[in-house]
């Protein structure tokens, strides 16, 4: 199943990125493709497929667009402080507890906080603080209300959160 | 025209954020805050400019061939959106470990 899934994801984008269907470049690309499985089918997925993977999958897609939404605002924001003529920025490094517990919920959390601007992860302590650097109160306190902390959870269905 | 429209506005606001970006790089007062500045302005600036191109590549018509190359330009896009706050994170991390100390907002108001 691991093998499969694999192969489909990379001759997908083959065919994008070649962009040629005739008999020849699609046959090149089977092979390629089926030799990168071979030799890398454990690095896409450590564990074996689940249910659970699509799950996963279609609900970080459903969180896409509200991350783009916060995006705009907290980037608007951003806009108006650098352009206000007194600049009110109150820059402070926040301390930011985490329930979160599998890798890819930290990352995906990381990756979220530094995405929305006006704050920056700068490092996590021992898988249960983020150093977290907030350029205004305003971001500080919405980081510090949890809301997106709660969403990641929910995708990547973590313990101890109950699902809404 | 429609599509075309719209590509221009979305250019436009892309080079607002960009031009943000570079203004709160020249005027923020420390290391962290101008990260906070070009990290992100930066990564909605390319994002808003790279949809308008991809959009006005569709603009004469839905080919397979025009499809494709937006395709391409999006994931370029997703790529930004995956490397930029990562290369952020680690600039910030490296600065924090190197010592370099963030201005508060007590030492603004003196």
């Amino acid at each position: 199943m691991r093998y499969i899934t694999t192969f489909l994801i990379l001759f997908l984008n083959w065919l994008i990125w070649s962009g040629m269907f005739d008999a020849f470049h699609i046959s090149l690309g089977v092979i390629s493709c089926a030799l990168v499985t071979f030799l890398s089918h454990d690095l896409f997925f450590k564990e074996k497929l689940s249910y659970r993977n699509i799950v996963e999958t279609v609900r970080f897609i459903k969180y896409i667009p509200w991350l783009l939404y916060q995006i705009v605002l907290s980037n608007i924001h951003v806009a108006y402080l650098v352009l206000h003529p007194k600049m009110p920025i109150e820059p402070s490094m926040v301390r930011l507890e985490t329930e979160l517990k599998k890798d890819l919920s930290l990352v995906a959390y990381a990756n979220s906080i530094t995405l929305t601007p006006g704050t920056i992860t700068a490092d996590i302590v021992d898988r249960k603080h983020y150093i977290v650097h907030c350029i205004s109160k305003k971001v500080a306190d919405d980081l510090l209300a949890g809301d997106m902390e709660k969403r990641i959870a929910h995708i990547f269905e973590e313990a101890g959160y109950k699902e809404d | 025209m429609i599509l075309t429209i719209l590509s221009v506005l979305l250019i436009i606001s892309g080079i607002f954020f960009f031009f943000t970006a570079t203004v709160g790089l020249l005027r923020f007062p420390d290391f962290y805050c101008r990260m906070q500045a070009t990290g992100k302005g930066d990564t909605l600036g390319a994002l808003l400019c790279l949809s308008g191109i991809a959009v006005y590549n569709l603009s004469d018509g839905f080919t397979l061939s025009s499809v494709l190359v937006s395709i391409k330009i999006m994931l370029i896009a997703f790529f930004i959106f995956i490397a930029n706050p990562t290369a952020t994170h680690a600039i910030t991390r490296a600065g924090l470990n190197a010592g370099v100390k963030p201005l508060m907002k007590e030492d603004l108001q003196k």
